[in-house]
């Protein structure tokens, strides 16, 4: 790195080359793909294979998924009241009016 | 009947293969292919050591992993001169890695399928990762050899860098050059790139005769060792 971008600070520094991917990965069948976090790669079948390295070094999974962060349309923290807080007083949607048979996981 | 000098020569590929990559570690192009690198790095470390500590006891001189790994000149190892060769450039690790892992993957293969247990169940474990350590590596030639006009010229050259020294790699097993020709092939021709003419075939390794480059790499691995023999974590 020169000292002219040092000087120059972040603005100088080109942009990543690659574009950032949403990690998701299922532990085990019968189980939903959890988002675990992102990475960078410049294609899908890079991202796949480094999700692979970077989130299941520990047989964490059976299934990965990997989603560009760009397609993905997220809630705004702004809109938190209206989307959220309306859900907080109708118990009439929580299933607790059931007895939960025994040995149903994952429910 | 295997000998401790196959036996050796398979350890000594895939330990000086493990010091070469994890030499980059903190240096890849992406915090990403740096913990890839890493993998692939402690995956031959693993076979390594299963590989060395079986080829200690075929010796029967008392010498473990450590003190073949450690104790021994550049002139005692046994690896192909392919694995030693410096990686100047990202490209040339990429190209080591493809002609290596794709031989590996073959060796394995028929290893695991052999009489002596002890080495096909190494060979077992081993094939899976260098099925993994190929696909990786074929990804990456793919993408540069068929990237920008820069990437190009710099895998080609790569390739056309570390080509003579697949003879030695794969004259260990003549039978499988077709399958492994057919492999790398495969991988060059979706990276646009040209196969080189075979030329000179630089060779020695499994005789200890090796490029200078080996005893510095060998420096830096064995050093803490030599200066506190037998220190522990």
């Amino acid at each position: 790195m020169s000292d002219d971008r040092r000087l120059t600070g972040p603005a100088q520094v080109p942009a990543h080359d690659s574009p950032l991917w949403e990690v998701f990965v299922r532990p085990r069948r019968g189980l939903s793909h959890t988002h675990v976090g992102s990475l960078h790669a410049p294609d899908a079948a890079l991202a796949l294979r480094n999700a692979r390295d970077l989130y299941t070094r520990r047989q964490e999974g059976v299934s990965i998924w990997v989603v560009p962060a760009t397609a993905i349309t997220a809630s705004s923290p702004d809109e938190k009241d209206a989307f959220f807080d309306p859900a907080a007083d109708k118990v009439y949607r929580h299933p607790t009016f059931y007895v939960v048979p025994d040995g149903v996981a994952h429910l | 009947m295997t000998t401790f000098d196959q036996v050796l020569g398979l350890g000594d590929d895939a330990l000086v293969a493990a010091q070469r990559l994890a030499q980059w570690c903190a240096r890849a192009p992406e915090l990403e292919e740096d913990v890839a690198l890493a993998n692939i790095a402690l995956d031959q470390l693993g076979v390594a050591r299963l590989l060395l500590t079986y080829a200690g006891e075929l010796e029967g001189a008392g010498r473990d992993e450590d003190a073949l790994a450690y104790l021994r000149t550049d002139r005692e190892f046994r690896n192909v001169l392919l694995v030693e060769l410096p990686d100047r450039d990202y490209a040339v690790l990429m190209a080591k890695l493809l002609f290596l892992s794709a031989f590996q993957r073959l060796r394995y293969e028929s290893l695991a399928a052999g009489d002596d247990e002890r080495l096909a169940g190494i060979a077992a474990k081993a094939v899976k990762e260098s099925a993994y350590h190929l696909d990786h590596s074929a990804l990456w030639t793919v993408r540069l050899g068929d990237g920008t006009e820069l990437s190009h010229a710099r895998m080609q050259d790569a390739v056309d860098e570390v080509w003579p020294y697949t003879h030695e790699l794969v004259a260990e097993a003549p039978s499988l050059r077709p399958a492994w020709l057919s492999t790398v092939d495969d991988v060059l021709t979706g990276a646009t790139l040209t196969r080189p003419a075979d030329a000179w075939q630089p060779g020695g390794g499994r005789d200890g005769r090796h490029t200078e480059a080996l005893s510095y790499l060998l420096a830096e691995m064995q050093v803490l060792h030599r200066a506190h023999p037998g220190a522990r974590w």
